[in-house]
Formats: structure tokens, sequence, C-alpha cells
């Protein structure tokens, strides 16, 4: 059973590792890193899922009897592709957050957030006593 | 045996990475990590897909993170609170995994469910159908064309929201000032520059190779587009964004973006108005063979186009990004100078 699910095991290992940078760092990078890392934990376990004992790549030739199954080959060669896209479009914006923030720290945005928000208050609670 | 290996520096590489707090180390281990996987993916036998992780997860990914921590600095701070909670969800979020695995089939056995459905058609009669040794070829041209367009639409739009967050008003350049920097960068790396200058064109070749010989090897669009870019971003990489702007025409390319996903759907409506279902590739010429021959030829071609010409336009707004930062902070400081020299 062990070398039956180690595969399994390892894909869920790698999985939770990059949830938890997700969950328990701060750095905007270094959670982009942490989806990356989820998302080629998913690539690895569809592959593996693919593989048939004694079975060769898909690319049909005589005699060879067994070949590995190619959809989810299929399904994650086109998934690395749009994930790279994706991941682009996540770095950029972490760019402009740390234009704006001048950090991509996750406390120091929320910081500066309350601080905003904060003042927005007071000056309508001001404006309010004002009216009154 | 050597995916055991494999696998248990996959997880090393990861733990690494959770404890890493200079974000370089983070990036250069998360390509390795990519290499790493996609030599995973050539024991498993996906040739194809081995090919894009090396290319996507060990080069462009490694590229553009390195980009963006050259803006916004590579330290990471450490957290004041305490991971416990992080800890405990994961925890139970693995368990409950693990024992979902339990009565999975196991690792590489013939009988599972995954081989069944549509698995069997594909491997016995694609020759039949489609008429080429590649089978992953096959189904992601063909039998399954439709999803594969989605693919194509979606990295088109993650081109034009790179676009939309980055873009950056250019004033046209001086010529001159060019020709100074260029003269400046050819004394550094030298040895660096002749050897990509040899290899660029071969890189190129080798691009075009993929992209036709993906009906009977290993490859496809989606590879050719990534290394057609990749040899681009060494070029812009050694010769400057502004040498690599005047190769390259940014307006010309963003239109070969557009063309690729074009190409694509207009086959689509072909087969339609030719009297075949969407993506259904027999009714574009008398012989179905030849039809399916075409069809894949065109949208490869098209998914081809799209992937290379997105890439080299997110590095190149990134590039571009990063270019007007650092003019930025130069004039600032210039300003500073001139207000203390008066003084």
């Amino acid at each position: 059973m062990l070398m039956g699910l180690f595969n399994h095991w390892v894909v869920i290992a790698l999985m939770m590792i990059g949830l938890y940078i997700v969950i328990a760092h701060g750095n905007l990078i270094k959670k982009i890193v942490g989806l990356t890392l989820f998302q080629t934990s998913v690539f690895i376990f569809y592959i593996s899922m693919a593989k048939v004992n004694g079975g060769t790549a898909p690319i049909l030739a005589d005699d060879i009897i067994q070949y590995s199954n190619p959809l989810p080959h299929v399904l994650i060669l086109t998934a690395i592709v749009v994930g790279i896209a994706t991941t682009a479009l996540a770095l950029s914006l972490v760019v402009r957050i740390k234009e704006t923030y001048g950090s991509i720290e996750e406390e120091n945005i929320q910081d500066q957030d309350n601080q905003t928000f904060e003042q927005s208050n007071s000056q309508k609670d001001s404006k309010q006593e004002k009216q009154a | 045996m050597i995916n055991i290996v494999i696998l248990t520096l996959l997880v090393v590489i990861a733990i690494a990475i959770i404890r890493m707090k200079d974000l370089f180390a983070v990036v250069m281990l998360l390509g390795i990590y990519g290499l790493l996987s996609a030599s995973f993916f050539v024991a498993m036998d996906a040739v194809d897909v081995a090919f894009t992780e090396a290319a996507v997860g060990a080069g462009i990914s490694t590229l553009l993170m390195l980009v963006v921590i050259s803006m916004t600095g590579r330290r990471e701070i450490t957290t004041r609170h305490k991971p416990f909670s992080a800890l405990f969800v994961v925890a139970i979020t693995g368990f409950l995994l693990i024992y979902g695995t339990l009565d999975m089939p196991y690792f590489g056995s013939a009988d599972a469910p995954i081989h069944g459905h549509v698995a069997p058609r594909y491997i016995n009669d694609s020759m039949q159908e489609i008429g080429i040794p590649n089978i992953v070829t096959s189904v992601l041209a063909s039998y399954r064309a439709f999803d594969t367009f989605g693919e194509v639409v979606v990295i088109f739009t993650a081109g034009i929201g790179v676009l939309a967050l980055l873009s950056v008003v250019r004033r046209p350049e001086d010529p001159e000032q060019i020709a100074v920097i260029n003269d400046s960068m050819h004394e550094r790396h030298l040895v660096i520059r002749i050897i990509a200058k040899i290899l660029i064109p071969f890189i190129l070749l080798f691009a075009l190779y993929v992209q036709f010989h993906g009906d009977f090897g290993p490859g496809g669009g989606f590879q050719a587009g990534v290394i057609f870019a990749a040899a681009i971003i060494l070029y812009t990489m050694l010769f400057g964004l502004s040498t690599a702007r005047r190769v390259i025409n940014q307006s010309l390319i963003r239109l070969v973006a557009a063309t690729g996903v074009l190409l694509y759907g207009s086959v689509g409506l072909a087969t339609l108005l030719s009297g075949g279902n969407f993506f259904d590739y027999n009714v574009l010429a008398n012989d179905p063979i030849a039809g399916q021959h075409l069809g894949i030829a065109l949208i490869e071609l098209g998914v081809g186009c799209t992937v290379a010409v997105v890439i080299i336009i997110i590095f190149f707004n990134f590039a571009a990004r990063r270019e007007m930062q650092l003019n930025n902070k130069k004039q600032h400081q210039d300003k500073k100078n001139k207000e203390s020299s008066s003084c």
C-alpha cells in the first residue's frame, strides 16, 4: 500500500506546503510561490494517475502494445501555459501594489488601509458635528 | 524507483522554500523545482508535458519572478503572529486528503477507472480518425479543440490584463542615447553576449521545428511558443530593452497575438460553414485525413503565435515598468542633487 499510494501522499504533502505558505506568509511574492507549488502538485497528481505500468509515451509506433493515458497529459499541458499567464497577471498586480503602498508585506498594507479608513471616518464625524 | 527519488527531492525543496527568507533564493529554488518536476514528467511518459514544464517552470516563470523581485525588494519580513492556526488548518486538510486516497487505485495499475471511458478510443482509433502518431497532439488539437480554444483565449486575456495593469506611455527615444547605452554595455558580459548571439538563431529554429514536428514527436504550438519567446527574452536581457524594441515592433506583435486567436476561431467557423460541426476538420478537404492535417496545422500555428507573443508582451511590459521606475528614481535624485548644490 505504501508504494501504491506514495505518489498521492507526496502530492498531498506538496499541496499542503503550498497552502501553508499562502496562509502563513505575509509577503505577496512568497504567496504566489506558494500558489505555484500548489498548482504543480496538481500537475504531478494528474500525470502520475496517467502512468500505466509497462506503458510508454503516447506516441503511436509499431510493436508497442501498452501506452500511458494521453488525456491527462493534454489537460496538464495546456494548464501549465495558462498557469504562467495567470501567474504573470498576479505578479503585475504585486508590482502595482508595491507602487501604491510602497510595500508588499500584507501587514504593512493592512495598517495603511486601516489608517486611511480611520482618517476618512474621523473626517465624516467632524463634518456631522459641524452640521449638528 | 527514479520517481521516488525525484518526488522526495521535490518535498525537500518545497520545505526549503518555506524556510528561506531571501526571495532571490526562493525563486531560484522554484526554478529547480520546475526542472525536477519536468524530469518527473519524463519518468511518467508525459514527454509533451515535460517539454512545456521545463520551458515554463524552469525558464519563463523564474525570469518573470526575478524581474518583479528587482522592483519590489528581495527580503521577506518575519511575521509577528504565530503560524499555529495555519499549521492546524493545513494538518486537518492534509489528513482528510490522505484519508481520501486510501481507496484510490494504486499507482500504475492498468485497470484504474481513469483508463476507461474515452482513453482507449484515443489510443486505438486516433490513427484511423486523425492520422498522426502523437496522440497528445490529436487529442489537444482535434478531439478537444474547443477546450484548447478556451485555454488560448484565457492566455490572450491574461496578456491583455498585464497590458492594462503595467503598460507605460513612452516618450520617443533618442537613437544617439541608445547607441551610447549600447556602447557602454558592450564591454560587459562579452562571453555571454557572443554565445547568446550564436545560440539565438538555433533556439528560434528549434522552436519552429517543435511547432511543425508536433504531429509526429513531442511538441506543438504551446511548447514552440514558449521556446520562441525564451529566445526573444534572452536577446532582450543581453542587449537591452531599447535595442529589443527596435527589433520587435510593439504594436505589430500585439496584432500577431490577436491574429493567433482569430486564426484559431476562424478555423472553427470555416468548419461550420463547410457543413461540419465546430472544429470538425474532416470537412476542410476532400479527404478527411487531409482535412484533419490541415486543421491541426492551422490551429497549432494560431496557438504558437498567441502563446509566443503573449509571453513576449508580458516580459516587455514588466521590463518597461522597471525601466520607468529606475528613470523616475534617477530624475528624483538629480533634482535633489541640484537643490543641494544650489544651496
